[in-house]
């Protein structure tokens, strides 16, 4: 039996985060699906057909679907359920919110947030913030898996050639909940789960006014930007930036943590960075610890001097 | 408006989790432990909207040993009104916790659940929406702003791109994320008071769900520390670095 990636998606494409839940589904067969539920999504379809080593793509278009609101894509998935060993989604908001209420119908106990795969049942995923890897076995016959971007590589998005089914769905958009607003944040940045460089800003920066010298230097090395919750907390800059245990999951080549002092929750969700800098004016601030290179000192007066030497 | 939140004992989130010898999970022996801290921010949020008039009632529930008593008499000293104490040594999973706490909606009926988004200790992130699912009820799931409306609230919801606003007819779950309120300290009168709120103990026999557990724990270990770095003196030392040792500028 296949296995099915739910893809994640903005009806216009896919997000990357579809490619690396691709290749942890690659781990458990060679006979991979992948699932479009979308409105108005066929470019994005097409895309995953040209994912490397799709058998499969299933397509399905209803307005019900334009949010990803759990209450209408959970029955659809829970539907076709049976046709698969494995369903998995990627470990970000979107996936989080829609396969607990999948597994939960098909009576699965989820593994949420794999960072690897064993065998066909066995898995290994982190617990207490990163601070320890629980290697975990289902004895459920589906099983239903949430990925951890930043642990897999992203499948390649050419090559493949899959071809496109279109799935019919009877089911209706359900009445209990509806969307009611969107506010993202634009940037012209790299996306920060993706980025080969981010610049990352604490409570050090003190003000929303001074993260504009995060942002510069950012600009300068092509980077994304993130925050730590104080940074967040604090106004300084939109909840989207947050790095952490319960914000986002990063692993970019170079991380620069900038006037974070690097609480077990902010290291959580970065210390799978190749190579971490931390700049801080206190010396025992825990983030020197997971550091590759680390210098003391006031950032109003590094992080300008580094951005006139780029 | 009646409300029902279910709670877990965690480690405290302060403390560091070390593996046990044997790798059979984290030791928790004479260590802190604390309510979960998104379930606090679910706490507070129901006694702000009892304070406001708006919610009536204020339920707890924990599954957990008899020690979770302490973190129900937390929530009540908190506001909370009355708990219900599942009482149970088992390291019950969250498909279990679900089928629990949809019992316990069936036989309070109240308007709302609210809980944390996810538990720190095992980071699954699912309770809430599997309870969704088993009662068949909305959700609105790492909610940073509640308004609550006639039978209903607008949620705003924190979301990798942003935020983002749903409307929910009640009954409904919603998970509480960070940024939805700063939940308060018990004063000493109200810690006192929560003494004599009515808690309700149910044993496992009356339980009435299959405890066993679907996913077993094979092996718990650390995970690999990151190697040693340097301190360098300049910021030039560092870009020199950056540039030509680790090649990542």
């Amino acid at each position: 039996m296949a296995v099915l990636v739910i893809a994640e998606h903005d009806h216009k494409s896919f997000k990357d985060a579809t490619l690396n839940t691709v290749t942890a589904a690659k781990a458990l067969s060679k006979d991979v699906e992948i699932l479009v539920l979308g409105n108005n999504a066929k470019a994005v379809a097409e895309a995953c057909a040209k994912i490397e080593g799709i058998k499969t793509v299933h397509h399905s278009d209803n307005k019900m679907f334009e949010h990803h609101l759990a209450e209408n894509v959970a029955p659809v998935i829970e539907e076709i359920a049976s046709n698969y060993t494995h369903i998995l989604a990627p470990a970000t908001t979107f996936g989080k919110n829609i396969m607990p209420r999948v597994a939960a119908k098909k009576d699965v106990m989820q593994i949420s947030d794999i960072i690897e795969v064993i065998d066909e049942a066995t898995f290994k995923r982190l617990i207490y913030a990163g601070n320890a890897i629980a290697t975990v076995k289902s004895s459920d016959a589906l099983k239903i898996l949430t990925v951890r971007a930043t642990a897999f590589k992203a499948a390649s998005h050419t090559g493949g050639s899959a071809k496109i089914a279109s799935l019919k769905t009877t089911h209706k958009a359900s009445s209990k909940v509806s969307f009611v607003k969107q506010a993202l944040s634009k940037s012209d940045r790299p996306e920060l789960t993706s980025a080969k460089i981010i610049v990352s800003g604490g409570r050090g920066v003190q003000s929303k006014e001074n993260f504009d010298l995060i942002e510069k230097l950012a600009d300068k090395l092509g980077a994304a930007v993130g925050a730590s919750r104080a940074a967040v907390d604090a106004g300084f800059i939109p909840n989207d930036s947050q790095v952490g245990q319960t914000g986002k999951i990063v692993a970019p080549n170079l991380y620069i943590a900038i006037g974070i002092s690097g609480a077990i929750q902010h290291l959580a969700g970065m210390k799978d960075s190749k190579v971490i800098v931390a700049i801080n004016n206190d010396e025992d601030a825990p983030i020197f610890q997971v550091a590759d290179y680390g210098l003391v000192g006031d950032l109003f007066d590094i992080v300008p001097k580094m951005i006139e030497t780029l | 408006m009646k409300v029902l939140i279910p709670i877990k004992r965690v480690l405290d989130y302060n403390i560091k989790a070390r593996v046990k010898s044997d790798h059979s999970g984290i030791d928790l022996d004479n260590v802190k432990m604390s309510m979960n801290p998104f379930d606090e921010i679910a706490v507070e949020e129901a006694v702000k909207l009892k304070e406001a008039g708006k919610v009536s009632e204020i339920i707890l529930m924990t599954v957990g040993p008899k020690k979770a008593i302490e973190t129900l008499r937390t929530g009540l000293a908190m506001g909370a009104d009355r708990a219900i104490h599942y009482v149970s040594d088992a390291n019950l999973e969250p498909l279990t916790i679900a089928k629990l706490i949809q019992k316990t909606a069936d036989k309070e009926s109240p308007d709302f659940i609210i809980m944390g988004k996810q538990a720190i200790d095992n980071d699954c992130n699912q309770t809430g929406q599997m309870t969704a699912a088993l009662l068949d009820w909305p959700q609105a799931t790492f909610a940073s702003e509640i308004t609550l409306k006639d039978k209903s609230a607008e949620v705003t919801r924190e979301i990798d791109g942003g935020l983002e606003t749903i409307k929910i007819n009640f009954p409904a779950i919603i998970t509480t994320d960070l940024r939805l309120n700063v939940p308060r300290y018990a004063t000493l009168p109200n810690i006192m008071k929560a003494k004599q709120k009515p808690v309700e103990e149910i044993l496992e026999a009356d339980f009435g769900v299959e405890l066993s557990s679907k996913l077993k724990i094979l092996k718990v270990e650390e995970p690999t520390e990151r190697s040693n770095g340097i301190m360098v003196k300049s910021l030039d030392e560092l870009m020199d670095k950056l540039k030509n040792e680790a090649q990542v500028i």
